[in-house]
């Protein structure tokens, strides 16, 4: 369980994180989400006791990190996969951050094969890929067999298999009752793994949901409709609180209706209907939509910055 | 697969022990041995002790020049054999900032932070095994050169029960251990190997001929109290005139050790990583 409250960080006069307030629940996966730059991993470092709150709390299992005796066994964190000596080999690296917590060897072993890292356990870490180090960050926050897990971006670098492979592990490591407090700042893959959702952007919080219900309250459904009759069917659908939207000669998006009571009107009146869809906005649509006016670094069209 | 390997080894690691300052020692002992700059540094450091003592101890009292720049030629015996000390605490210096602006450079700070979060163990944990280690090796080193320089040098050389003697070998070991504590305690106030290298050196090598050169004749009472100054006192068989006795040079230099570890733990407590 991590519990935040009122927690806000500022660097001078810029704010990283603006008053969030949320609670982490264990048992399930909760994605933490937002553009570039809106204050996940600062939050997540917050967390764990690296930076210091401007003003606010945050707790991991009813306490701030830094009290618990047993820190590695109450959260787990890959935080940045370069978080580690390049010098040291991978066996070494987890070695020496299994004996501040008195965590036996055999578990080291056992981390390094659950990431699948045993054939380079005894290189240097500074040779290993974006995906390798990832994999290490991953052993590194499992190493205590912590009841939190916080993972910033960690499906950054890896290849499909690794992507596949982190969903299962969060999953599961949610099943086993743990809390799992992912970021991202993609809503794709958000949607695949997590049940509840943080959106953040520019430090404040936009939604705190479950992914269902993300999903209704950001963006309209909407009905696509085709018909040789337009004209007809346009006045038929057209009034209060029903947009009628042409997109083409003779296809419409209509939002306010739902697609049997626009067949049906159809049918009453005696209009073909050639095609009615009811177009869903995908998440990352969504997302786009709740986040467009938190965007920290917002790209414009150059006809639309004059 | 992966379900099974998290859930069985739940078990494994139960009772769940407590973090305290004898296994964050552990942990420092595993970091300091498992990168190669700790051995190279070791290498040289010793290399250079040992080297450059035989080298001065081989020309001491032939009348020949020693090289180097003319005002240092070694005056006594046990300096001559010691006169590496200078070059070994640039790799002992420089040991001591890699240890603690080494994880600043990689990031690895943040990792050990997570399994340290209450921060100070990490600091006094480094400073216990370094200190150790280093005092060890330099010390060794320091008798097997002045030992070795004395049987070059024959007839003039000096002997172990000399006044002084002693002391001076055991607080060259002193000497070259605290320096890499000064490096240890500047590479946590600057979190830059290069920065706390570049002060380290300036505060050891250059500082006290700067001073010479700047500081007017009325105060140069002051010069003895510079750290290199206060390490020759306590390093050195005898006391020229205007430096510190063997005993107040010591707690000069300590008192600059303090100084700067106490900053850095101020400064790793309370910022971020």
């Amino acid at each position: 369980m991590i519990e935040v409250h009122d927690l806000t960080k500022r660097y001078g006069d810029q704010t990283a994180v603006d008053g969030l307030t949320f609670t982490v629940k264990p048992g399930i996966v909760t994605g933490f989400l937002g553009p570039n730059g809106a204050g996940k991993s600062t939050t997540m470092r917050m967390i764990l006791g690296l930076d210091r709150p401007t003003s606010g709390t945050a707790t991991v299992n009813g306490r701030p990190y830094a009290d618990h005796p047993d820190p590695l066994h109450q959260a787990g964190a890959l935080l940045d996969a370069k978080s580690v000596h390049t010098g040291r080999s991978a066996y070494r690296h987890l070695h020496a951050l299994a004996a501040t917590t008195g965590i036996p060897k055999s578990r080291v072993d056992e981390v390094i094969d659950i990431v699948g890292l045993h054939q380079v356990a005894r290189k240097r870490v500074g040779g290993f890929s974006l995906g390798m180090g990832q994999r290490l960050g991953i052993a590194s926050a499992l190493l205590g067999d912590p009841d939190v897990v916080i993972l910033d971006e960690p499906t950054n670098g890896l290849d499909p298999e690794g992507v596949l492979w982190i969903r299962n592990l969060m999953r599961d490591l949610a099943a086993q009752g743990r809390t799992v407090f992912v970021s991202s700042h993609l809503m794709s893959e958000m949607a695949l793994t997590a049940e509840h959702l943080i959106v953040i952007g520019k430090g404040r919080m936009i939604a705190d949901t479950s992914v269902s219900g993300f999903i209704e309250n950001a963006a309209n459904e909407s009905v696509r409709v085709r018909s040789p009759h337009a004209n007809a069917l346009h006045d038929l659908l057209a009034g209060p609180g029903t947009t009628v939207l042409s997109v083409d000669r003779g296809l419409f998006e209509v939002t306010g209706l739902t697609a049997e009571a626009i067949g049906d009107r159809a049918a009453a009146a005696g209009i073909a209907i050639h095609e009615l869809t009811v177009v869903r906005p995908s998440l990352e649509e969504a997302f786009m939509e709740l986040t467009k006016d938190a965007v920290e670094y917002q790209s414009t069209l150059i006809g639309e910055a004059r | 697969m992966t379900t099974a390997a998290t859930l069985e080894t739940a078990a494994t690691i139960r009772p769940r022990k407590h973090v305290n300052l004898a296994r964050v020692v552990k942990s420092e002992w595993i970091k300091f041995w498992s990168v190669r700059s700790t051995w190279i540094t070791l290498v040289v450091a010793v290399l250079l002790l040992v080297g450059f003592g035989l080298l001065a101890s081989s020309m001491f009292g032939d009348g020949s020049d020693p090289g180097g720049p003319p005002g240092n030629e070694p005056t006594d015996p046990v300096g001559a054999s010691l006169t590496g000390t200078n070059f070994a605490m640039l790799a002992f210096g420089t040991l001591g900032v890699l240890v603690m602006a080494g994880e600043y450079g990689t990031g690895m700070i943040r990792s050990s932070i997570t399994a340290v979060p209450r921060r100070l163990p990490l600091l006094w944990a480094k400073i216990a095994v370094f200190t150790v280690v280093v005092f060890t090796v330099a010390l060794a080193a320091s008798a097997v050169v002045f030992t070795a320089g004395q049987a070059v040098i024959g007839d003039g050389g000096a002997s172990w029960s000399d006044p002084g003697v002693a002391r001076a070998v055991i607080g060259t070991a002193g000497l070259l251990t605290g320096s890499g504590l000064l490096g240890l305690g500047l590479g946590a106030l600057m979190r830059s190997t290069p920065g706390a290298i570049t002060t380290l050196f300036g505060v050891m090598f250059l500082l006290a001929m700067v001073a010479a050169l700047l500081v007017p004749d009325s105060w140069s009472d002051a010069v003895q109290y510079l750290p290199s100054e206060a390490g020759d006192a306590f390093t050195a068989v005898t006391q020229a005139d205007g430096t510190l006795s063997p005993l107040a040079g010591l707690a000069v230099f300590g008192g600059y050790i303090a100084a700067v570890v106490g900053a850095a733990a101020w400064r790793i407590k309370r910022s971020d990583v």
